[in-house]
């Protein structure tokens, strides 16, 4: 199997406060890799790493093939980017977003196409600032998935958004990935994670403190607590030493 | 990549009309504000006037003056921050595109605005005020293009220095009143006390505007007044460049 992100003992300190001290894994082609972790563990800033929005004190990273700071260009064209609480100007109506991100790329993927596959028919033509969280949060996902790319970041995928968007959201990701998608998604939810990742990294404090399948994971935590089924959340508690947010 | 520019610039200016802010203040004002003067007498006698000209000619610069700060400092700073603060620019730096070409597609439809409202103000001041036209066209254009690049780099830095859209637009606001104060749009230059008028030369808008009335009566601007602006359109390109930051 190919790998298609490789992250090598990845540092990044702000200042004095270490965020990411020493993180590496790889995600293979057509993979969904999970990055799990606290607020504050160092998921975000390795992502940005990853997409060439910050730049890594130290450490090597490779996304298919491309230095994400030196082939910015290229890379953009091929990896698809859904921000944490990154927005468009309030006034820009969803389906001119749409054309817009699409005239950027390439190859880019028929707006058509995912306005119907992300169920924003009714709100093409609403103005941003006026869409919900979970109205937002479907926008950005299409915006992440216009350009046609070989592996889309998600940073806090369902975050804000209700029980059934959540479910719907999932199983969208799930179609993405069937067409061949590789997908990085951060997230800080348990249940997502189990339900959709193949593998997962748990972040404590800007390290790697495990890397494996969920199945592996809760396993491995059951024995541990010598219980005969343990979660996800279980494993992660056992791992971190600490609460989390859920 | 051509037409991706072009569908930005295209969106960005649907964005500029929708927020109507610049289209009335910066296209249809400075023009209502010149029929408002050229129907009262006092603008319009020439014996209230400068050097045995109706008030109204002193006046037709400083309204050009007026279009290009209010397009530049009170349209371009909140814009730019709003852009900053609500993440615009972040999420471009993840697209082919990048946020440098957002810019610039605001900096040209900053100046195509410009134009078109120059060309409207001077017609019909014209047509229906008799105002002479520029007697020396050119040196006319050059100070306005020069000035607008100005207004155009001190709206960068205002926009870098400021954290949020609503602190923009404040510190925008006040520096288009002190700049249009100088510009001579309460007092005519030409009546201001020696101290004033020095301090006006040596401020963008009033550098300009003394350029544009000169370029007017058919004189090319004297000597140091577009050197200074084309000082101020590279000092405030370069502090624009080093402050600005996308996040």
């Amino acid at each position: 199997m190919t790998t298609v992100i490789e992250v090598q003992d990845l540092h990044k300190r702000y200042g004095p406060k270490v965020a990411v001290d020493g993180i590496s894994f790889q995600v293979d082609e057509g993979e969904i890799f999970g990055i799990l972790g606290s607020n504050g563990a160092g998921k975000t800033t390795t992502v940005e790493c990853v997409e060439g929005l910050r730049r890594a004190d130290r450490g090597s990273i490779r996304v298919l093939g491309l230095d994400p700071v030196r082939d910015h260009a290229e890379l953009t064209q091929r990896v698809g980017a859904q921000l944490q609480e990154a927005q468009l100007p309030e006034k820009l109506r969803v389906g001119e977003a749409l054309s817009l991100y699409a005239s950027f790329y390439r190859r880019p993927a028929d707006p058509a196409a995912l306005v119907a596959a992300l169920g924003l028919e009714d709100i093409r033509s609403t103005r941003f600032g006026k869409l919900s969280g979970g109205q937002r949060q479907r926008v950005s996902i299409a915006l992440a998935l216009i350009g046609n790319p070989r592996v889309a970041v998600l940073d806090e995928l369902t975050t804000g958004l209700d029980p059934r968007a959540r479910r719907e959201t999932w199983r969208l990701i799930e179609e993405v990935r069937a067409g061949g998608v590789t997908i990085l998604l951060v997230t800080h939810f348990m249940d997502e994670a189990e339900r959709l990742c193949d593998r997962v990294a748990v972040f404590d404090r800007g390290r790697v403190v495990a890397i494996d399948t969920p199945a592996a994971l809760t396993k491995r935590a059951a024995a541990q607590l010598g219980v005969e089924r343990a979660t996800l959340e279980d494993a992660y508690v056992a791992l971190t030493g600490e609460s989390t947010d859920v | 990549m051509s037409e991706a520019l072009l569908r930005l610039t295209a969106t960005e200016f649907t964005l500029f009309l929708r927020d109507k802010v610049g289209p009335i203040f910066g296209l249809f004002f400075p023009t209502a504000l010149l029929c408002v003067f050229g129907n009262i007498d006092f603008f319009t006698d020439p014996a209230n006037g400068v050097d045995g000209q109706p008030l109204l000619y002193t006046y037709t610069p400083i309204l050009v003056g007026f279009v290009l700060a209010m397009l530049a400092i009170n349209t371009l700073p909140p814009t730019l921050a709003s852009y900053r603060e609500q993440g615009v620019l972040r999420r471009l730096r993840t697209t082919p595109i990048g946020p440098a070409q957002v810019l610039g597609a605001q900096f040209a439809i900053c100046l195509a605005t410009a134009l078109v409202s120059v060309v409207l103000l001077l017609a019909v001041a014209r047509l229906a005020f008799d105002v002479p036209l520029p007697r020396q066209p050119f040196a006319f254009a050059l100070s306005a293009l020069l000035a607008a690049l100005a207004l155009i780099g001190i709206a960068v830095v205002v926009a870098a220095v400021t954290p949020t859209a609503r602190a923009a637009n404040a510190i925008g606001s006040v520096l288009f009143y002190v700049m249009m104060f100088f510009a001579g749009l309460w007092l005519p230059i030409e009546a201001m006390p020696p101290v004033l008028r020095h301090v006006s030369e040596a401020t963008p808008l009033g550098a300009a505007v003394q350029a544009l009335s000169e370029a007017t009566a058919g004189d090319w601007p004297s000597a140091w007044r577009l050197p200074l602006l084309a000082g101020y359109v590279v000092v405030t390109a370069l502090a624009g460049i080093r402050l600005f930051r996308w996040e």
